[in-house]
C-alpha cells in the first residue's frame, strides 16, 4: 500500500508490517467483534480474535507477495499508438474472434442441449451482452454518463408484463411496444439533462433510476408493489405455444415434448435481439447520427460550432439506448415469468456500466467479452453465497486498477484520412456529459 | 402551525446528518474531481464502529454518558478515518490520472465491497440499541394538546453539526492544510511545483471526509437507534443528491443542500405521503438542476476551447 519503492528485505518487511498494522486497526472492531441479538433482545457481542488474526496474517503475507510481484514486473509504460506487431495481431484476433464467438454461441444449444444450467447461464450472459451494447450507445458512443440505465430495463419489463397479464397481448406485439415506451422514457429523461454535464448528469440519471424503482414499489394498484407481477405469459413461436398441449409446437411437428425446447427458443430469441442491437449500433456508427454522437463525445463545443444539433443528438442517443434496454426488459419478463422491483436496483445499473467500461467503452466485442467475464465469473462464485458480492466488488476494483481502459483498449475509427488504423483508447475522449 | 414547527425541527436534524455526509462528497469532488461512491458506506462503517464501541464500553460497566459519547466519537472518527485513507490508497490513488470513469467504477466496486464486508462481518440483521440519550424540552403546547418537542438528541445533533462546521471552516480557511487543499483544488500541478504535497493533501481530504461521515454515522445511530449494513446506500445517495443540489465542490453548498433535502423529505412525509418522500427529493433535485445546472451555489463551469 505504501508508495515507497521497497528495495531489499528489511523495507519489504517494514511495508508488510505497516500494512498488517493498518489491517489490524481496520478489522479490529468490525471483524474482531460480532454483534448478536441476545436472549432478551438486547444486543450483545462475541469476540472473534482468531478470524482477526488470520485476516491480519493474510494482509501481511499478501503485501509481501504483491510487493515482490511489483518489483519483478517493474513499471509499465503506456503506448499511444498501438505498435504494428500488436496491431496486426489484434486485427487478426479481431477478425476471427468475433465470428468464432458467434458460431460458438449459435452452437451452444446444440452442444449443451442436455445441460439446462449452461443454457440458462447463456441466456443470462446474452441478456447482459444486449444491455451492455444498449448502454454502449449512450456511454461509449455519445459519451453521456448514464447511471440509471436499469430504469429502461424496468420500463420494458413492466410494459410487457402489464400488457400481457391485463390485456393478454402476445410477446411479439409487446416487444416493439416495450422498446417504444422505453425510448419514450429515454427522451423524457433526456430533456431535463440536456444542459447538464459530467457528474450532474450522473446524479440525475441515478435519481431517475431510483424514481422509477420507487414508483414501481409504491404504485401498488398498477404494479403490484414489492410483490411484483406474476404469471407473465411465455413467448410463443409466432402464435404456436411451446407447451405440452395438442396444438403446441412439439405436437404439431410430431416430436416428443421437452421443456428444453422453450429454453433453446429463448436462447435464440435473446441472441437475435442482441445481434440486432449490435447490427443497428454498427450501422448507426457509420450514419451521420452515429458520427454526430462520437463527435459530441469528443468535443461538444466544436460540435455546436459545426452546426450539429446537440439537442436531437443527445436525445436520439438516450432514446436508442433506452429502446434496447426496453427490449431486453421485455425479454427478461417473459423469461422469468415473474418480475419485482428487486430486479431493478442500482446494482444492476452499476453492473451494466461496469460491463461497458470494462469492455473498453465503444468496442462491441469488448462489451461481449466483458459481459461473459463478469456474469460468468459471478456465476462461478455462486458457491460463496454472501461472499459473492464481496468478491465481485473486489474484482471490480482490481480490474479497474489493472486495466482502466477496459479489456479491449483500442478503437477502430469509422472516419480516417488514408488508412484505417486502430488507435489506443487513451486518445479517445470520454465526453463531458 | 405547531405541526409545521415540529416538522421544521425534525427536518433540520435530518438535514444536519445529510449535510455532514455531503461535505465528504463535495470535498473529494472539489479536489480529485471524482464521485466517491463508497462514501455512503464509509458513513455506514462509522455507524457500526460507533455501535460496537458503545457495546464494549457498556459491557465494561461504564455509565457516565458524556464520557461514553466522547470515547465512542473519538474511536469511530479515528477508525473510520483510517478506512477513508485506506480506500483512497487502494482504490483511487492508482487511478488518479486515469480517465474519469475508471475511479468512479472503482468507487462503485469499493462500495459493494464495504456493504458486503459489513454484512459478512456483522450479519444482515438490523442492529438496534436502547434509547441512550433521552429527555427533551416541550417548547410550546397548544390548546388542542399538540406539543412541540425538542429532544436532547436533536439538540445534540444540531449543536455537534454546528461545532464541526465551525472547526471545519476554520481548518479550510485558516490552516496550512486548508490552504494546501484549496491550492490542490485549483491546480494540482502548480500546487506540487510550489511545494504542496499533493498526495498527502488528497489523503487528508479523504481522512477528514471519513471522520465527518463517522460523526454522521454516530448521530444516525443515536437518533434512530439502529444501524444496518444497507443504510449507507440510501443515505449516501441522499447526501450525494444534497451535495449536487448545493453545487458540488462548494462546502456551504453541501450543508445547504443537506438541509434542503432533509426539509423536503420531512415535509413531504408530513403533508403528502411517506412512500414518495425520496421521489420528491429526487424530483426537486432534477427540477433545480434544470434551472440551475450547477446547483444552488455551484460555480458555472466554463469550458475553454
Amino acid at each position: 500500500m505504501t508508495a515507497k519503492p521497497a528495495t531489499g528485505i528489511p523495507s519489504l518487511l517494514k511495508t508488510a508490517f505497516v500494512n498488517a498494522l493498518i489491517a489490524l486497526v481496520l478489522f479490529s472492531l468490525m471483524v474482531g467483534i460480532r454483534t448478536e441479538a441476545g436472549s432478551d433482545g438486547q444486543l450483545t457481542y462475541v469476540t472473534r480474535f482468531g478470524e482477526l488474526a488470520s485476516l491480519v496474517a493474510i494482509v501481511f503475507g499478501g503485501s509481501i507477495v504483491i510487493e515482490l510481484l511489483r518489483q519483478w514486473i517493474g513499471p509499465t509504460g503506456t503506448e499511444k499508438l498501438v505498435p504494428p506487431a500488436i496491431q496486426s495481431g489484434m486485427s487478426f484476433v479481431g477478425r476471427y474472434l468475433a465470428p468464432a464467438l458467434l458460431i460458438f454461441t449459435l452452437l451452444v444449444p446444440v452442444i449443451f442441449y442436455d445441460q439446462r444450467y449452461i443454457l440458462d447461464l447463456g441466456i443470462l450472459v446474452l441478456t447482459y451482452v444486449m444491455l451492455g451494447w444498449g448502454l454502449n450507445v449512450v456511454v461509449g458512443l455519445a459519451g453521456l454518463l448514464d447511471l440509471g440505465y436499469v430504469a429502461f430495463y424496468a420500463v420494458g419489463a413492466y410494459s410487457y408484463a402489464l400488457l400481457a397479464t391485463n390485456f393478454g397481448w402476445s410477446f411479439w406485439v409487446c416487444l416493439p411496444l416495450a422498446g417504444i415506451l422505453a425510448a419514450f422514457w429515454g427522451v423524457l429523461l433526456g430533456f431535463p439533462v440536456l444542459r447538464l454535464r459530467g457528474d450532474y448528469l450522473a446524479i440525475v440519471t441515478l435519481a431517475f433510476g431510483e424514481i422509477i424503482r420507487l414508483v414501481i414499489i409504491n404504485w401498488q394498484e398498477l404494479t403490484g408493489g414489492p410483490n411484483g407481477v406474476t404469471g407473465i405469459p411465455r413467448p410463443s413461436f409466432f402464435g404456436i405455444p411451446l407447451d405440452n398441449s395438442d396444438d403446441g409446437l412439439a405436437a404439431r411437428l410430431g416430436i416428443e415434448y421437452s421443456a428444453t425446447h422453450r429454453i433453446v427458443f429463448l436462447f435464440y430469441v435473446i441472441l437475435a435481439l442482441a445481434l440486432l442491437t449490435n447490427w443497428v449500433t454498427i450501422r448507426l456508427r457509420r450514419l451521420p447520427i452515429g458520427r454526430a454522437w462520437e463527435a459530441l463525445r469528443e468535443d461538444e463545443v466544436a460540435c455546436r460550432a459545426l452546426g450539429i444539433n446537440t439537442t436531437t443528438t443527445k436525445l436520439t442517443a438516450f432514446a436508442t439506448g433506452a429502446m434496447f434496454g426496453g427490449f431486453a426488459g421485455a425479454f427478461f419478463a417473459t423469461r422469468q415469468g415473474f418480475i419485482s422491483p428487486e430486479s431493478f436496483t442500482f446494482q444492476e445499473s452499476a453492473l451494466v456500466l461496469a460491463i461497458v467500461v470494462l469492455g473498453g467503452m465503444g468496442s462491441q466485442l469488448g462489451v461481449a467479452l466483458a459481459a461473459l467475464t463478469m456474469i460468468g465469473g459471478f456465476e462461478l462464485f455462486r458457491g460463496l453465497e454472501t461472499y459473492r458480492m464481496l468478491v465481485f466488488g473486489m474484482a471490480m476494483v482490481l480490474i479497474m486498477i489493472w486495466r482502466p481502459r477496459g479489456l479491449i483498449g483500442h478503437r477502430a475509427p469509422t472516419v480516417y484520412l488514408t488508412k484505417a488504423q486502430a488507435i489506443s483508447s487513451d486518445l479517445v475522449k470520454e465526453g463531458h456529459g | 402551525m405547531d405541526y409545521f414547527a415540529q416538522q421544521l425541527i425534525n427536518g433540520l436534524v435530518l438535514g444536519s446528518i445529510y449535510g455532514l455526509i455531503a461535505i465528504g462528497y463535495t470535498m473529494v469532488y472539489g479536489i480529485v474531481g471524482m464521485i466517491n461512491f463508497a462514501h455512503g458506506d464509509v458513513f455506514m462503517i462509522g455507524g457500526f464502529i460507533a455501535l460496537i464501541t458503545f457495546l464494549i464500553l457498556v459491557s465494561f460497566g461504564l455509565t457516565a454518558i458524556p464520557l461514553i459519547l466522547l470515547v465512542v466519537l473519538l474511536v469511530s472518527m479515528a477508525i473510520t478515518a483510517l478506512y477513508g485513507w485506506t480506500i483512497e490508497r487502494i482504490a483511487y490513488r492508482p487511478l488518479r490520472h486515469s480517465f474519469r470513469l475508471a475511479p468512479m467504477l472503482s468507487a462503485i466496486g469499493m462500495s459493494f465491497v464495504l456493504t458486503n464486508y459489513s454484512q459478512v462481518a456483522q450479519g444482515a440483521r438490523v442492529k438496534p440499541i436502547p434509547p441512550f440519550i433521552t429527555g427533551g424540552y416541550t417548547l410550546h403546547e397548544s390548546p388542542d394538546g399538540f406539543v412541540i418537542q425538542l429532544s436532547n438528541i436533536q439538540i445534540m445533533v444540531v449543536v455537534t453539526t454546528i461545532v464541526l462546521l465551525a472547526i471545519f471552516t476554520w481548518l479550510v480557511s485558516r490552516t496550512r492544510l486548508g490552504r494546501d487543499m484549496r491550492a490542490c483544488e485549483q491546480d494540482q500541478t502548480m500546487a506540487a511545483l510550489l511545494g504542496v504535497d499533493v498526495d498527502r493533501t488528497i489523503s487528508m481530504t479523504f481522512v477528514i471526509g471519513a471522520a465527518l461521515a463517522a460523526v454522521a454515522g454516530l448521530m444516525y445511530l443515536l437518533y434512530y437507534g439502529l444501524v444496518d449494513f444497507f443504510m449507507g446506500f440510501v443515505a449516501g445517495i441522499k447526501a450525494f443528491t444534497a451535495a449536487v443540489l448545493g453545487g458540488i465542490g462548494s462546502l456551504p453548498g453541501a450543508m445547504l443542500g443537506g438541509l434542503a433535502i432533509g426539509l423536503i423529505e420531512t415535509f413531504w412525509s408530513a403533508y403528502f405521503s411517506v412512500e414518495y418522500k425520496d421521489v420528491a427529493a429526487f424530483s426537486i433535485l432534477i427540477v433545480v438542476l434544470i434551472f440551475m445546472p450547477t446547483g444552488l451555489l455551484g460555480r458555472p463551469e466554463v469550458e475553454k476551447v
